[in-house]
């Protein structure tokens, strides 16, 4: 079977943000999302998503390469000053590469 | 007698801080307070279809102008006695500005039990209360410029959780009125009590996670969250006075002003102030003013009520 290589992008951040990163992601061109609830510990405190203020999401996207840069360079300048926010790229095959 | 619903509170308070175990789902939280949003909503809803809503703006433009001034009020004190930054001195000042729906429903137990009535139509200054704090709170560390996104500020602050369940409640108790209500009485009434005491739980654990927040940024902060509530609940109180309030409804109002928002302005200033560091005015906030209010605020200003009007009549 052939597979396609794309870069998974994946921001772990505060709930707070969430309506925020989706219209910076739509603008800046990706297919889709995943968001999931998300808890646990940083430079920033424990965040243990008990209520909403101490709540964290993980964003997962999965798009092509210059996406990825453009969305995480992005998020680096606009968001890592004032918020709680962790982003990484790795590599990862797919089968539909039009999908993403 | 202590009300259970405040060994509730304590016990969630003692739990969080012996670090054990116990914490409610994040959905069950959620479904208690919006229950609670919902409840206090109606009740006033249903008051509203009961007299003209013309009477009642005269009170509304006055608990306005409160909302705007503690906050305008709170700002230079923190500023310049506490050496807080701009962003964080506007963002906590928000905070004591606006309101807390929990010390509120606290506050409603308080007097339901002592069976002292009030005006049932608090819930509307409730809402009245939650805005402008926020508004100043962003002019206070922004300024007026071009630059504000205004529009999503707006959405933000009338589309949030709170505003919208409460507005909705409202809505709901005003078209339906209390015949209309009775169906869903058993849920929104007779069980009020026992969410309550859920949701106190959850605060008591919610406040013992603060601790360690408060012991990193001194002492300022906790006489400040101090001093601040009994300063509002003063003004509170002169001014359901000067509305002509009853006793119940001088408490109220006296516990409104008071107490310090931890939903609403938070989810606003986070957006809206990113600079601001949301640990210290959640601190203040949930870490000592909500227990503050909630175990010795609420009867001291139900006294200070019960004074003013008896020195009021001489």
């Amino acid at each position: 079977m052939l597979r396609h290589t794309r870069k998974l992008l994946t921001v772990i951040t505060e709930a707070a943000l969430e309506s925020t990163l989706v219209r910076d992601i739509d603008r800046l061109h990706a297919h889709g999302y995943t968001i999931t609830d998300a808890r646990g510990k940083g430079s920033r405190g424990t965040r243990n998503a008990g209520w909403e203020a101490s709540g964290n999401i993980r964003i997962e996207v999965v798009c092509d390469t210059a996406t990825a840069e453009n969305i995480s360079t992005y998020f680096q300048e606009k968001y890592y000053d004032d918020y709680a926010m962790i982003l990484f790229v790795s590599d990862i095959e797919v089968l539909r590469p039009e999908k993403f | 007698m202590i009300d259970p619903i405040i060994l509730f509170f304590l016990l969630g308070a003692v739990a969080g801080l012996l670090r054990s175990e116990l914490r409610l789902p994040a959905a069950i939280y959620e479904f208690v307070s919006i229950v609670l949003l919902l409840a206090i909503g109606l009740k006033g809803g249903v008051e509203l279809s009961r007299q003209p809503f013309t009477d009642l703006l005269p009170q509304m433009l006055a608990v306005v102008a409160m909302g705007f001034g503690l906050t305008l009020l709170a700002f230079p004190v923190l500023r310049y006695l506490g050496r807080f930054k701009r962003a964080d001195a506007a963002s906590i000042a928000a905070h004591y500005g606006s309101v807390s729906v929990g010390t509120y429903a606290v506050a409603v137990a308080y007097l339901g039990s002592q069976q002292i009535s009030f005006e049932e139509h608090m819930p509307l200054l409730l809402v009245l209360l939650e805005v402008p704090a926020i508004l100043v709170g962003i002019v206070l560390a922004r300024g007026i410029s071009r630059e504000t996104r205004w529009k999503s500020i707006a959405h933000e602050v009338f589309l949030g959780k709170g505003i919208v369940l409460l507005l909705g409640g409202l809505l709901i108790g005003w078209v339906a009125g209390p015949d209309g209500l009775s169906s869903i009485e058993p849920l929104f009434v007779d069980l009020f009590k026992g969410i309550l005491a859920l949701f106190l739980l959850e605060m008591g654990l919610i406040m013992a996670t603060q601790m360690g927040s408060l012991r990193r940024h001194g002492p300022f902060l906790v006489v400040f969250a101090i001093a601040m509530p009994l300063f509002s609940a003063l003004v509170g109180t002169w001014l359901g006075w000067s509305l002509g309030l009853s006793i119940g409804g001088t408490t109220i109002l006296a516990t409104l002003a008071a107490s310090a928002s931890y939903i609403a302005v938070p989810a606003a200033m986070r957006i809206s102030v990113p600079e601001a560091n949301p640990t210290l005015s959640l601190a203040g906030a949930l870490g000592i003013t909500f227990p503050f209010n909630v175990l010795i605020g609420i009867p001291l200003y139900h006294a200070l009520a019960v004074w003013a009007h008896t020195f009021a009549k001489g």
